[in-house]
């Protein structure tokens, strides 16, 4: 039965088998630069074209909760590069915070996540389940600000006498939104799972300065799944905002 | 040092990767990690599709033997076409190659013991089970009308063909063409025996090296692509659909962003073979090593550059437009470069006529039809009058099914004593190769002339002044159909009763040619130590080359 850090059959070397365990994760990675680079092109040119449109959809999205997101995740990236840096030298209790740590604020971002996609079912702009993009501002919900939507109801009424079709645009930026945040959400609670899977290993004492290839790959995904996050806040919830 | 003696060449070898057994029969082959044996998972199942696209093919032939059309309704003539290029392209082209030769060879030509990640290897081959699970139930629950390149809306909207399921399995068994070649970018890279460097690696290797850049880039596109498509007929959404706002050509950018590289990603390895085959069967060092295998990669690259030349009528600007012919016309290039290496291969070589030879030799003529008419059709004012008619179909056939298909099938005629240790008939086999060869021309050339006259493409009828032209065709595929069931035969016939071919049988240079045929699960009973170049005829005294035979002519020319 093959044991952590042994040799596999086919490679020569310990060091061999590390250096294509990278090189095999980094050229993943590229494939799913690609992946979701499809959908931030279709999502550019969008936006291009219904700018009107696209820029409401953005206002509907929570900055506060979106950049607290942004702060959540970049600190799981760095609790993650702390779990490799200790496995590297040897610190094995550290490495299980550390990847506990990754999880728990990884968690926190999926949680969020949610409560921003009950808001948007609430609000009604779910492409297909009834989709429209005045229902919020007339229908307030409790808690809501009332002044502040009467404004936001003087600004979506403008835009629809600017487009005329806007619920048919709003609808292709919402359809992004999810699409984009919904593939992000899905790689992250892969990430999650082999997360926990690195934990395992971890209480276990898998994980040396000798042999810390598992600990340093998940690193890799994670903090690509970063940097998609990176990308989208920024593009999803900033641009336009002010108009 | 090796403990184990060289099979003598009459014998096979005692045990070797198809006979070794560590599991029970059938659970040894689904559960294996061998690079060897999954490649004849991959032989079976794309044989398998093969012959569904065969079926296909030949319905559509006969089809078009009259020119009202008697054999079926328009729309399941939609679905006929629609499906053959399914099957054939996703199924069969793009994984031929790869996954069954790629797979077999490249661990041994490289000296290593399996490929860098075996069971992401066989990860490869269920995602392309499941993937083709899904494209057959959409077969066989209504079809696919939309053509295989699933235009929008009609794809996304308003066919009302089995869509759903076709892009599900077609998505999924993207990441079985993902994973293959990141698979054998990394074993490229990092499992190397010791001497083997990048200048000494088989064409092969580089060519599929640039196939699997291809792939990785590439295929992710078309997934996400599809999988757009896919919400979009599941949810009613509106990337495509010019009714809620959405750009039908959005969605031909981003499928032939793919699907233009993917044509690439059934050619290079085909061009790989026949490297490997020529300067065999010329028994000469090839000619421009270097330039053959940069051109495999600028090809790669290259390909990436040309998407639009399939959408010069949809109202695109003139400059984008002549951009896209100029770098089409750039792309051409490194093939033509390729063509004349392996004529200069052929000059002053000592030929034999080997069946792999024979489909070497007419790959190089097919491909050079195919890649010029693909020229012309490059050329912005001759495609507004051939775009969508039968010269883009026998363009395509040309170089996918006398250029691809020909490399697969002489690829399986050079390397099959080694992966079964057996040889085949060898006059049945040249006799079908040239049957093959003229059945090709029969079929496909016609459809030149009809498409140069104006017969549409995808049109379940046509006018009756090109009835003889495609009786023709139909004629030839007939004898096309031959070509290719006799291979099967003879080859299936040889795994049992041919004659044994022993470690080199051609003799070949390559670093699969040192170990038994077939080879043993490790590959070889000791790493081996690299310290020839490649294709190197001349100082391979242990290719037993009769002594005191004629110096092989220099490889370029009159020294």
């Amino acid at each position: 039965m093959h044991r952590t850090g042994d040799l596999y059959g086919h490679f020569q070397t310990l060091e061999q088998q590390k250096e294509t365990a990278a090189l095999g994760m980094w050229i993943f990675l590229v494939t799913e630069v690609l992946f979701f680079g499809g959908l931030f092109l279709t999502y550019t040119i969008n936006r291009h074209t219904f700018s009107t449109a696209f820029g409401i959809g953005s206002n509907t999205l929570d900055i506060k909760l979106g950049a607290g997101n942004t702060v959540v995740l970049i600190m799981s990236s760095l609790t993650m590069a702390m779990a490799v840096w200790s496995a590297q030298v040897g610190k094995k209790k550290l490495v299980s915070i550390f990847l506990i740590a990754t999880l728990a604020l990884g968690t926190v971002f999926l949680g969020v996540k949610a409560i921003e996609y009950k808001q948007k079912f609430d609000h009604h702009l779910v492409p297909g389940l009834s989709f429209d993009m005045k229902y919020h501002p007339t229908h307030p919900m409790p808690g809501d600000d009332l002044t502040e939507l009467a404004l936001e109801k003087e600004e979506v009424d403008k835009a629809f006498a600017q487009d005329p079709d806007i619920n048919a645009h709003g609808q292709l930026y919402f359809s992004l939104y999810f699409g984009m945040t919904g593939l992000h959400a899905l790689h992250m609670i892969i990430g999650a799972g082999l997360l926990i899977w690195l934990i395992r290993g971890s209480f276990r004492g898998r994980f040396t300065p000798q042999y810390n290839t598992p600990v340093e790959i998940v690193g890799l995904y994670w903090h690509f799944v970063d940097i998609v996050w990176i990308y989208l806040f920024p593009l999803l919830y900033l641009i336009d905002r002010h108009r | 040092m090796n403990n184990t003696p060289p099979a003598p060449d009459n014998e096979l070898p005692d045990t070797h990767y198809l006979n070794a057994t560590y599991g029970s029969g059938i659970r040894s082959w689904l559960l294996t990690t061998d690079h060897k044996r999954i490649a004849l998972l991959y032989l079976a199942s794309v044989t398998v599709f093969f012959f569904i696209g065969g079926v296909l093919a030949t319905m559509i032939r006969i089809h078009l033997l009259t020119p009202t059309g008697a054999l079926v309704t328009p729309e399941t003539y939609n679905k006929l076409f629609t499906m053959h290029g399914v099957a054939m392209i996703f199924f069969f082209l793009i994984p031929s190659i790869p996954a069954v030769l790629g797979n077999f060879l490249i661990p041994l030509m490289i000296g290593a013991k399996d490929l860098a990640f075996p069971k992401v290897n066989l990860l490869s081959w269920y995602i392309y089970i499941l993937g083709g699970s899904f494209v057959l139930y959409s077969f066989g629950t209504g079809g696919l009308d939309t053509g295989w390149t699933f235009y929008t809306p009609l794809s996304s909207v308003y066919s009302n063909s089995a869509v759903t399921p076709a892009v599900i399995g077609i998505f999924i068994n993207g990441f079985s063409s993902i994973l293959t070649g990141l698979n054998f970018i990394v074993t490229i890279h990092t499992m190397r025996a010791p001497g083997m460097t990048w200048f000494r690696l088989p064409l092969f290797a580089w060519a599929h090296y640039a196939t699997s850049l291809v792939m990785i880039l590439g295929t992710p596109v078309i997934a996400i692509t599809l999988l757009l498509v896919g919400l979009e007929r599941i949810f009613h959404l509106g990337f495509f659909n010019p009714a809620l706002g959405g750009d039908p050509i959005l969605f031909q950018h981003l499928f032939w962003f793919y699907s233009h590289p993917a044509v690439y990603i059934m050619i290079l390895p085909a061009m790989g073979v026949v490297s490997e085959i020529i300067p065999t069967f010329a028994r000469k060092p090839i000619f421009g090593y270097a330039f053959i295998a940069g051109s495999s990669i600028a090809i790669a690259v290259i390909g990436f550059l040309v998407w639009a030349h399939h959408m010069f009528v949809t109202g695109e600007s003139t400059y984008a437009a002549l951009t896209f012919s100029f770098l089409s016309y750039l792309v051409a290039i490194p093939s033509a470069i390729k063509v004349f290496n392996w004529t200069s291969t052929l000059y002053k070589g000592s030929i034999s006529w080997d069946p792999p030879m024979i489909y070497a030799l007419g790959f190089i003529g097919l491909f050079v039809i195919g890649g010029l008419t693909g020229l012309f059709l490059a050329c912005l004012g001759l495609d507004i009058h051939i775009h969508d008619t039968y010269f883009v179909v026998a363009h395509f056939h040309y170089i996918m099914v006398g250029g691809a298909v020909m490399g697969y099938v002489g690829g399986l005629h050079f390397w099959w004593p080694k992966i079964t240790g057996r040889l085949y008939p060898e006059s049945l086999s040249r006799a079908a190769a040239v049957v093959l060869f003229i059945g090709f021309n029969l079929t496909f050339f016609p459809q030149f002339i009809l498409g140069y006259l104006g017969m549409p493409r995808r049109y379940h009828t046509y006018p009756p002044e090109f009835q003889v032209l495609n009786v023709l065709s139909t004629a030839g595929a007939s004898i096309l159909a031959l070509g290719y069931l006799l291979p099967m035969a003879y080859l299936t016939w040889s795994m049992r009763y041919g004659k044994v071919a022993g470690q080199n049988p051609w003799p070949a240079t390559g670093l699969e040619w040192k170990t038994d045929s077939p080879p043993p699960t490790e590959n070889f009973h000791v790493t081996p130590e690299v310290t020839w170049e490649p294709y190197d005829f001349e100082n391979r005294p242990d290719l037993g080359l009769a002594a005191g035979a004629r110096p092989l002519a220099p490889a370029h020319g009159d020294d």
